[in-house]
């Protein structure tokens, strides 16, 4: 008998530090994660760039502790029961089949425990959604399998800019640069300011299927939808201005699923404005000689 | 012995079994028609585990490797085929018919003292549109290039527009749905009609035994869900051939309106997959508890509650849609709820332990590795009920690792928890229970190692149905094959074990798991002859359930 509960307890230890170890890694972001892309062995979220993000980070970690709480407490039970209560332990089984004040705690306790979750799971909800007062406006059209980034006509910091729009494909093995990463590196990636509040639209083309605008270390994640304009919001936090960030479409949308990632540069307002200009001069006159091709073939 | 007046495999005079066509092909007996529909459920599990081992192979190494085109680039139409056939199958021929079909036929009209189902010839064709509807499915993953629309089939991807599926693989898909719903829609008449109508004297409600419980709610939800799907797929097979728009923008319809049909459909259909088990569990538990089931009235609710909510959560399914926010804030609290009546009956099983004299043959490691494995995929679920963390983790390997936890690690556990338990009542032959720890050990490493890491590669951001993934996802695809690659050979340790007892294990009596075992269908021989309770037992005493 005192052998079984020593060995319990030993077990129990065990089990903790395990976890604690678990744990640790899991929502130490700072160790494991880098900012804007996946690390190889990492167990966590990828770095939080941006208020949403970081909102759900908070609440990540604090449903972490609860869920291995209950996890290590029914499995300390399910431990100690199998110990304490086997044949050889206990030879004569008891006939108990209620016990009403421990059923009313075990209904009570939880749905106390899922109330307190929900008021900073509301709170995250409601802030993610979306936002008034928008500095910059994008749009996103995710197409088979590309996406496609456009800049409507807007103010931005006392400057017009916009009225282009373009497409960012992946780029394949032969073309990748010694920065870039397999799988989630584009032809021409999408720039953004930091520290500016920017509206997300996201739809798909009108005769094509469902795709997901997903940017993980944004916390945004929106489905493109033909027929629909899905609006969302972002603020990169100014810290990480020069960051790349990558993401991939998440909603299955036929063979090359896998091949249409998302990528996003950080940058400063001035180097912003100079992208936003030169992209114009760019694919606007892209766009015209499309028009012009249009009208000839009229 | 708590059943005296129970019918004892007696008489065996009256057991004109037919001959083997009439027996197999042409069966009204309950027990027969079972086991065609375990027989089926082995087949399709060893062609969906195959195709899951395909995936784990290919998923093995960033790069694409196996799935590849003649000139070798990748072919990621094969992978979304693979991923979709691995889906229907394991849910519409591997779990559902083992767990209804096969346990459900086998076990419900003993338990309850019942000759038979109320409807045998019903029952049989609910068995036979199940053979041309497996036959269809794998015709869908291999006409016109197959279906490579997921196993939920959203359009426009599964239309027939550009950039969808134009070719008739969706559609055999559809009508492999067709008749797989019309075979669970019968099937579920015919639980309903037997248990509401056929228990023996005595035999009320509130003393059926928990697996009949968990049947009749599984039958409800079947019954109220399946048809919705039919609607569904009926819709989206007209906008594919007769020129409907329900689904399609460009003609006035929504897309959206399709997920939402399906998930009305779909999230059901999770409980319907995993009520069977909860069933199964609680009587493994008592039995080899040697102790009745504690809380039994808690039990029995906590399924209705849970068949009740599970038809008002599911559009947290469909968060990142662009579902208003407030609709996301009440699907957030209403999945929530659901952690309560699954928290009741975790508990339950603990207590039901608890003081208890517990012996450790195989079905009791399978109980206790469900209870701790479904406490760990039900947590993970409460992670994905909030629609704010959702924005990170919707469509990442962290929601495969969850269902797979509560499905894979669930339904599947408790289908070799019932195999294990009534394979001697079944055959008449014992399995080596060195063999059965055996297969529990190297499953429950081998699925874990699968699946938790998967979480990691959630949190990280890794999309899930991909053929091939950035080299930053690499350790975790690799640890998580090597995983696959032990369940597979353990998988194929268990198809051995089976045909070796079925050949020759040692023979087994009536009741081989001593006074723990207290439900009816311990009280005849195994295996039961061929017509059971020809004379009807009578319930004398509200007994362990």
């Amino acid at each position: 008998m005192a052998i079984a509960k020593q060995a319990a307890r030993q077990a129990a230890v065990w089990g903790v530090a395990a976890v604690a170890g678990l744990w640790t890694a899991v929502s130490s972001g700072a160790v494991w994660a880098a900012a804007g892309r996946p690390t190889n062995w990492g167990m966590g979220l990828q770095d939080a760039a941006s208020p949403t993000a970081q909102a759900i980070h908070d609440l990540h970690n604090i449903l972490l502790w609860v869920i291995t709480l209950i996890t290590l407490f029914v499995l300390g039970l399910l431990i100690y029961v199998v110990i304490r209560f086997n044949a050889k332990s206990n030879p004569t089984p008891s006939r108990t089949t209620h016990n009403t004040l421990i059923e009313v705690l075990w209904t009570g306790i939880p749905v106390l425990i899922l109330v307190l979750l929900a008021i900073p799971s509301f709170k995250l909800l409601y802030f993610a959604d979306s936002i008034e007062d928008a500095d910059l406006t994008i749009k996103a059209t995710g197409r088979q399998w590309y996406w496609v980034y456009e800049i409507p006509e807007q103010e931005y910091k006392g400057q017009k800019i916009g009225g282009f729009e373009f497409e960012s494909r992946i780029k394949s093995p032969s073309e990748l640069g010694p920065d870039d990463i397999r799988q989630l590196s584009v032809d021409v990636p999408l720039n953004l300011p930091v520290s500016a509040k920017i509206r997300v639209l996201i739809t798909s083309s009108a005769d094509g299927v469902l795709h997901n605008f997903a940017m993980p270390s944004l916390g945004l994640k929106l489905d493109a939808v033909p027929g629909r304009l899905n609006e969302t919001w972002t603020l990169i936090n100014p810290e990480y201005q020069g960051t790349r960030f990558f993401g991939q479409c998440s909603e299955l949308c036929g063979k090359d699923h896998a091949y249409m990632p998302i990528e996003i540069r950080a940058v400063d307002d001035e180097k912003f404005l100079d992208w936003a200009a030169k992209s114009k001069a760019e694919y606007a006159e892209v766009a015209d000689i499309s028009v012009n091709l249009a009208a000839v073939s009229n | 012995m708590a059943y005296a007046d129970s019918a004892h495999g007696h008489e065996d005079h009256h057991n004109h079994t037919p001959g083997f066509f009439v027996r197999w092909f042409l069966s009204t007996n309950h027990k027969d028609i079972g086991t065609l529909y375990l027989v089926f459920s082995v087949i399709a599990a060893l062609i969906g585990g195959g195709f899951s081992m395909w995936m784990r192979t290919e998923l093995m190494h960033p790069g694409v490797s196996t799935m590849t085109l003649a000139d070798g680039a990748p072919d990621g139409h094969l992978w979304n085929v693979v991923v979709t056939a691995h889906g229907l199958i394991m849910v519409f021929f591997v779990v559902m018919p083992a767990l209804i079909g096969g346990f459900g036929n086998w076990i419900v009209p003993m338990m309850i003292g019942a000759p038979d189902m109320a409807f045998p010839r019903m029952n049989n064709i609910s068995f036979w549109l199940l053979v041309p509807a497996f036959l269809l499915l794998l015709g869908s993953a291999v006409v016109g290039g197959g279906a490579g629309t997921g196993w939920t089939i959203y359009p426009p991807l599964s239309a027939a527009g550009p950039g969808g599926h134009a070719n008739m693989a969706v559609d055999m898909a559809i009508f492999a749905l067709h008749l797989a719903g019309a075979s669970s829609i019968l099937g579920a008449v015919n639980f309903i009609t037997t248990i509401f109508n056929m228990r023996a004297p005595g035999m009320t409600l509130h003393r059926m035994p928990l697996f009949v419980w968990s049947m009749l709610v599984t039958a409800f939800l079947l019954l109220l869900a399946v048809p919705v799907l039919g609607g569904a797929i009926t819709m989206l097979l007209t906008d594919r051939n007769f020129g409907t728009s329900f689904f399609s923008p460009a003609g006035g319809g929504d897309p959206i309106l399709f997920q939402h049909l399906f998930w009305f459909f779909g999230h059901p259909e999770v409980y319907i997959m995993i009520l069977p088990a909860f069933g199964i569990v609680s009587h493994v538990i008592s039995t080899f508890s040697r102790k009745p089931v504690f809380g039994y009235l808690a039990m029995a609710y906590a399924m209705v509650a849970i068949g009740f909510v599970g038809f008002i959560v599911w559009a947290h399914h469909m968060y990142t849609v662009g579902l208003d926010v407030n609709t996301r804030a009440y699907f957030t609290a209403a999945t929530m709820v659901i952690a309560v009546p699954t928290g009741v009956k975790i508990f339950s099983w603990i207590a039901t332990m608890w003081g208890g004299s517990i012996t450790f043959e195989t079905p009791m490691l399978w109980a206790i590795g469900f209870i701790f494995l479904f406490t760990l995929g039900g947590v993970t679920g409460v992670v994905l009920a909030n629609a704010g963390v959702d924005l990170s983790l919707h469509d990442t390997y962290y929601v495969v690792a969850h269902f797979h936890y509560v499905l894979s690690l669930g339904a599947l556990f408790g289908i070799f928890c019932g195999m294990y338990y009534w394979l001697g009542k079944m055959s008449g032959r014992q399995y080596p229970e060195w063999a059965g720890k055996i297969h529990f050990w190297t499953t429950f490493i081998g699925v874990n190692v699968i699946f938790f890491p998967q979480h990691f590669l959630g949190l990280q951001g890794m999309p899930r149905r991909i053929i091939d993934y950035a080299p930053e996802f690499a350790g975790w695809n690799y640890v998580s094959s090597m995983g696959a690659f032990m369940t597979g050979l353990s998988s194929l340790f268990f198809i051995g074990m089976l045909i070796w007892t079925l050949a020759k294990g040692r023979r087994v009596g009536d009741n081989y798991w001593g006074e723990g075992a207290t439900t009816l269908e311990w009280t005849v021989s195994s295996p039961p002859p061929f017509h059971t309770f020809e004379e009807q037992p009578t319930i004398k005493e509200e007994q362990a359930h």
